[in-house]
């Protein structure tokens, strides 16, 4: 369903001395129908530099990204730019900023519905059917402000939005980063539940190569703007090929082990 | 010998018009020599303001109500003066590396001049002991020594997040208090961080940390002690290895079934998550502040406030149900 082909991305900064950086070089990959794909890396790896030319929000300076056989990126009149991000929703790291203090936060929902075709009257029964789908209960949130919710709940509205226009793909970046553990698992199984319903594709962004473990039917493995390692998420995690996998793997906080060279420590000091 | 901090029954509530936000709700709690003292919680459990408290860092509309902070067995906290505090205790015996350190460096300033106005403050010293004392301690930490002419923009995250816990730690303070220092900052680095933290231990820079994070796994590496708080009250405390393999209060037991590392052990589990909502500290839930999320839930616990108790010898909860949970592993 998207295909995207040697994708590259040069940011250029300074006026007179021009520096380049690269932030994405040769990056290849596809995504189909309900396929979950995480794409795991650093910060500065490069893997929302991607997000965001997927979501069409930032050209690439190279590469082809295409959505169902169209080249997103040469499409140009804006009534299709609107369809295609009907179909491509993204969901991001910070729901505290994707939230305009102003206004009610039920407004993301009516805008969402405004971006679907839906024109009848029953726009309140159908936002009161995406929020019991995202576990909200209507009373709790319609008519709050932003600074009334948790973190939790505001991620959730913007899982609501998901219900509303029941998009193809969708762009998760780092979404369960902010919020609390204890909420997390709830947040995730929101995406999965997502995915049963409608065949939703999702391509899932996380530093945290555990949580990724647990959502993805495959993990790409991003290390300075490069697709280091591809692979099913047991194999990743079990048998890692690159180096730079496996340092990532061993630098996962884990609940069952300490690593060993903290465990040391305790000795140290206790002696 | 007394041990380093003891709080008693601590309660700071913030004050918005006539109603109070219950925070810090009469937390007890005490910081030996070597001890690193995890706290965990949600957002919003209070765990952060508890970091404040301690240090008797209060701001309107936070407010101290009451409760005794002894530091040493000799000094009470709570009976300083501003002045006192600022001038004998932040920053030379109680350090805190607030939540967002990230953005606490200046950004027209390099590090270095950062650090000679922060110990200009402190410490009255002069520009070139201070810039002296700094390269001392940031080769003692590892850090490089040219971060000292960066502006903080040059620096990465975990560097900058680094430089504030070594600018924190400068003066030596015999506790260092650190809220959520790896939050923001990808596996890689975190472990980076909480090395450090340990090294300051062992270089005896610090005698103690107290260690404010949600992440339970980031404790099971570092704490040597762990408090789990909730809704303002700590519910459940022990040494680290203790709380994580038999955890009796539910809400213990819930956070960390949320844990999600690739562990055989753990994805067997799968993705569970703790329903509801952390509650309104303006009107607490009667009883036990856990009870209207706790499955188990049973008429005295919407009656009664389960009180902190031990179970064994270092592990205390508040639970009315708690001997039951001691028969069953998680």
């Amino acid at each position: 369903m998207l295909v995207v082909t040697n994708l590259q991305k040069i940011y250029m900064s300074g006026l007179l001395r021009r520096r380049r950086t690269i932030a994405v070089e040769g990056v290849t990959f596809s995504i189909a129908e309900g396929e979950i794909v995480s794409l795991v890396g650093e910060s500065g790896s490069g893997k929302t530099t991607t997000a965001l030319m997927v979501l069409r929000l930032l050209r690439p300076t190279a590469g082809k990204i295409e959505f169902m056989g169209q080249d997103i990126w040469k499409i140009s009149n804006s009534e299709e730019v609107k369809r295609y991000w009907q179909k491509v929703h993204g969901i991001f790291q910070d729901p505290y900023a994707a939230f305009n203090p102003l206004y009610k936060a039920d407004r993301i929902l009516y805008q969402a519905l405004d971006l679907t075709l839906n024109k009848d009257n029953n726009r309140l029964t159908t936002i009161r059917e995406a929020l019991h789908a995202v576990g909200l209960r209507p009373e709790d949130v319609l008519g709050k402000y932003p600074h009334q919710l948790s973190g939790g709940q505001k991620q959730r509205l913007m899982i609501a939005r998901c219900y509303l226009l029941k998009p193809k793909l969708i762009v998760a970046d780092e979404p369960v980063s902010m919020i609390d553990a204890s909420s997390r698992a709830g947040i995730l199984k929101l995406l999965l539940e997502l995915r049963e319903r409608y065949a939703t594709a999702i391509l899932f962004i996380t530093h945290d190569l555990g949580l990724a473990h647990y959502v993805s039917d495959r993990i790409l493995v991003m290390h300075k703007g490069k697709i280091v390692e591809e692979g099913r998420p047991e194999d990743i995690i079990n048998n890692p090929q690159h180096t730079y996998t496996k340092k990532l793997i061993s630098d996962i906080p884990l609940i069952m082990k300490k690593w060993d060279e903290f465990a040391d420590f305790h000795l140290k000091t206790k002696g | 010998m007394s041990s380093l901090l003891d709080a008693k029954d601590i309660k700071a509530y913030y004050r918005f018009s006539s109603q109070f936000v219950r925070a810090v709700d009469g937390v007890t709690l005490n910081i030996d020599y070597g001890d690193i003292l995890g706290i965990a919680g949600e957002s919003g459990s209070g765990k952060s303001t508890l970091g404040n408290v301690l240090m008797m860092n209060i701001r309107p509309p936070l407010q101290f109500m009451e409760g005794r902070i002894i530091l040493e067995g000799k000094y009470d906290l709570t009976m300083m003066t501003y002045q006192d505090l600022k001038s004998q205790i932040w920053g030379r015996v109680i350090a805190l590396v607030p939540q967002n350190a990230l953005n606490v460096l200046i950004p027209t300033r390099k590090v270095q001049d950062f650090i000679i106005d922060v110990l200009k403050v402190h410490q009255k010293l002069r520009k070139k002991d201070a810039v002296q004392l700094a390269r001392q301690r940031f080769q003692d930490v590892g850090l490089p020594v040219e971060v000292l002419i960066k502006y903080p923009h040059q620096l990465s995250g975990g560097m900058r997040q680094r430089v504030v816990i070594a600018i924190a730690t400068l003066l030596s303070p015999k506790i260092l208090i650190a809220d959520e220092p790896t939050s923001a900052l990808d596996v890689s680095t975190q472990k980076q961080v909480l090395k450090m933290l340990l090294q300051l231990h062992v270089d005896n820079i610090v005698k103690s940390t107290i260690l404010i994070t949600h992440d339970i796994a980031i404790l099971r590496q570092v704490a040597i002690k762990i408090g789990i708080m909730y809704a303002g009250k700590i519910i459940e405390t022990a040494p680290a290895d203790q709380l994580l393999q038999t955890p009796l209060h539910p809400y213990t037991r819930g956070l960390i079934q949320c844990v999600v590392t690739p562990e055989p052990e753990i994805s067997k589990r799968g993705l569970t998550h703790i329903p509801g909502e952390p509650p309104d500290l303006i009107r607490p839930p009667s009883g036990c502040r856990f009870h209207p999320r706790c499955m188990h839930a049973e008429l005295i616990c919407i009656q009664e406030e389960p009180p902190l108790t031990f179970m064994t010898n270092h592990h205390m909860v508040a639970c009315h149900l708690a001997t039951r949970w001691q028969a069953c592993s998680l």
